[in-house]
């Protein structure tokens, strides 16, 4: 087996991204490890449009997006093995994958981007009571099986969980033939954008019902029925609410989990809010050398974000490989509260940051008419208004490395939401 | 004089802006309840020439997947969407497919062709 730098786990968006700007940025020896048949990732199952506006200024469907970044890949002749599963990193960054060619093999990596993506919450997390019949599916696999396999799930669909991927897939479905009768979301608000709950529930006339969740599944064999019911403010079931719904399909999107055996395994530090690892500026884990970037670092709604991410986190190893790890001088801790659930990174070193470094987070609840603020220990610093915050949409703010240098007493940098 | 009111939610941002636009005889006269000049511009295309880009997938033969993404090259009138889909079901296409392959030409008179959006290559 050839030696390798850098090695990156996943060939999906944050993986070639990641490549391409370690190759970019003078790292010659790259391998990226892809256990499906082809890079790309999930982006290849995303058929529909809107993808890549902030990076190419135009509307591309996934499987466009990720090839612009395949392109980029092959032609900078970034070697990489497809099949391949990797089994162990270990905290020395000695990499263990195997595939159906190659058997088993090690290969002693200086450093690793860690580029896993994420994958849905089943059924199993859930406790839907009721049968375990066919014709239960997560949004995401009846994706792949209607895009890229060419089968249909079913005909009569409910859909719980108004998350994007549950949005498209009522529209994808219904185009394809079936009834979507309606799409139950617990909470009172949506986790899609509103441009997919105008796109592809009100332009096929699909009933969205907030505050609802699934309270019975009918049938032995197959899916039959599926009932509905509303839900109070402590999320249980009003009695009286129930609706039953006729149908042989049920798709969960009830939300995405960073996808982490690997990096746990080998010592890295997770985060309890955003379940990914917990990094540095640099995107670095609590693990010397050892790299994270797109949705196994946090699930992302814009793959956008994720190229930009997995540039910098390539940017970051090559740095590494070039010229060591940089003993940090001192460490300035992110605090989020009040409506910020978590703030990636987690902290960052003001004398070895870059000039600017993005922090991306998430709030909580739907805040209209706020601001995102940023105290310096307890002097607010910045101070940006929005009209709506929503838990759907992820955030940033931008850090100077010039406002962190100026203020050496600096422990702690605070990001909140406050009324506007 | 056919006074006429629909109610549609905003798309531009997460606010999702409940607005109301008034016709006249076709023509637009009013657009209220929206908070910005974006949904404005929304709202006046929405109710006079709504239009959506397709995507879909279509059969490929003896290619390495089964099926290969397409879309509408431009966006088509939202009224075509579903006869856009019928028109498309049954096509198959040999593989290889590149990515800008026109897969179906003029879809449903609408000037628009139908684009391969995947690299897919032959077996």
């Amino acid at each position: 087996m050839k030696n390798y730098d850098l090695v990156i786990v996943g060939g999906g968006p944050a993986g070639l991204a990641a490549a391409i700007s370690a190759r970019d940025n003078g790292i010659q020896d790259i391998l990226i490890i892809e256990r499906d048949d082809r890079l790309g990732g999930i982006l290849n199952q995303c058929i529909h449009n809107g993808f890549g506006l902030h990076t190419f200024k135009e509307e591309l469907t996934g499987p466009e997006y990720a090839q612009r970044y395949i392109d980029q890949v092959l032609e900078r002749g970034i070697d990489y093995k497809l099949n391949t599963m990797v089994m162990d990193i270990s905290p020395d960054k000695k990499v263990t994958a195997m595939n159906r060619e190659d058997g088993m093999f090690v290969i002693p990596a200086k450093a690793v981007i860690l580029a896993m993506g994420c994958r849905e919450r089943p059924r199993g997390a859930l406790n839907i009571p009721g049968y375990r019949p066919a014709g239960i599916y997560s949004a995401g696999t009846a994706q792949r099986l209607v895009n890229i396999e060419g089968y249909m799930p079913g005909k009569k669909v409910v859909i719980l969980g108004s998350g994007d991927i549950g949005l498209i897939m009522a529209r994808r479905m219904t185009l394809e033939g079936a009834e979507v009768k309606v799409v139950a979301e617990i909470m009172p608000y949506s986790g899609g954008l509103k441009r997919n709950i105008v796109q592809c529930l009100d332009d096929f006339g699909i009933p969205l019902k907030l505050s609802h969740t699934v309270v019975d599944i009918e049938g032995k064999e197959r899916v039959e029925a599926v009932t509905i019911a509303e839900v109070d403010d402590h999320m249980k079931p009003i009695p009286g609410t129930e609706e039953r719904y006729e149908c042989d399909t049920l798709l969960l999107s009830v939300g995405l989990l960073p996808e982490n055996e690997l990096s746990r395994q080998s010592g890295v530090e997770l985060s309890r809010v955003h379940k990914g690892p917990v990094v540095n500026d640099a995107l670095e884990t609590n693990v010397e050398g050892i790299f994270a970037c797109g949705n196994v670092l946090h699930v992302h709604d814009l793959v956008d974000f994720v190229s930009q991410e997995a540039t910098q986190a390539g940017k970051n190893a090559a740095a590494y490989i070039s010229h060591g790890e940089k003993k940090a001088k001192r460490v300035v801790k992110l605090n989020p509260v009040d409506g910020v659930r978590y703030t990636v990174p987690e902290f960052v070193r003001p004398e070895e940051m870059d000039d600017t470094v993005t922090v991306r987070f998430r709030v909580g609840a739907v805040y209209k008419n706020a601001a995102v603020c940023t105290y310096f220990g307890d002097k607010c610093v910045a101070r940006r208004k929005k009209q709506i915050f929503a838990p759907g949409e992820m955030e940033q703010v931008v850090l100077k490395k010039a406002d962190l240098l100026a203020d050496p007493d600096l422990k702690e940098i605070t990001l909140k939401i406050e009324e506007a | 004089m056919a006074e006429e009111k629909k109610n549609l939610t905003c798309i531009c941002c997460p606010m999702g802006c409940q607005i109301t636009v008034t016709l006249n005889d076709g023509e637009v006269t009013d657009v209220t309840g929206n908070t910005c000049k974006r949904g404005d511009i929304y709202a006046r295309k929405e109710v006079t020439n709504p239009t959506r880009v397709v995507t879909s997938s279509v059969r490929v033969t003896g290619g390495e997947i089964p099926m290969v993404s397409v879309k509408t090259k431009e966006d088509i009138p939202k009224g075509k969407i579903f006869d856009c889909c019928r028109a498309i079901e049954d096509i198959e296409v040999p593989a290889p497919v590149k990515i800008g392959d026109v897969i179906l030409k003029n879809v449903c008179g609408t000037g628009v062709d139908i684009v391969a959006t995947k690299n897919v290559a032959a077996r």
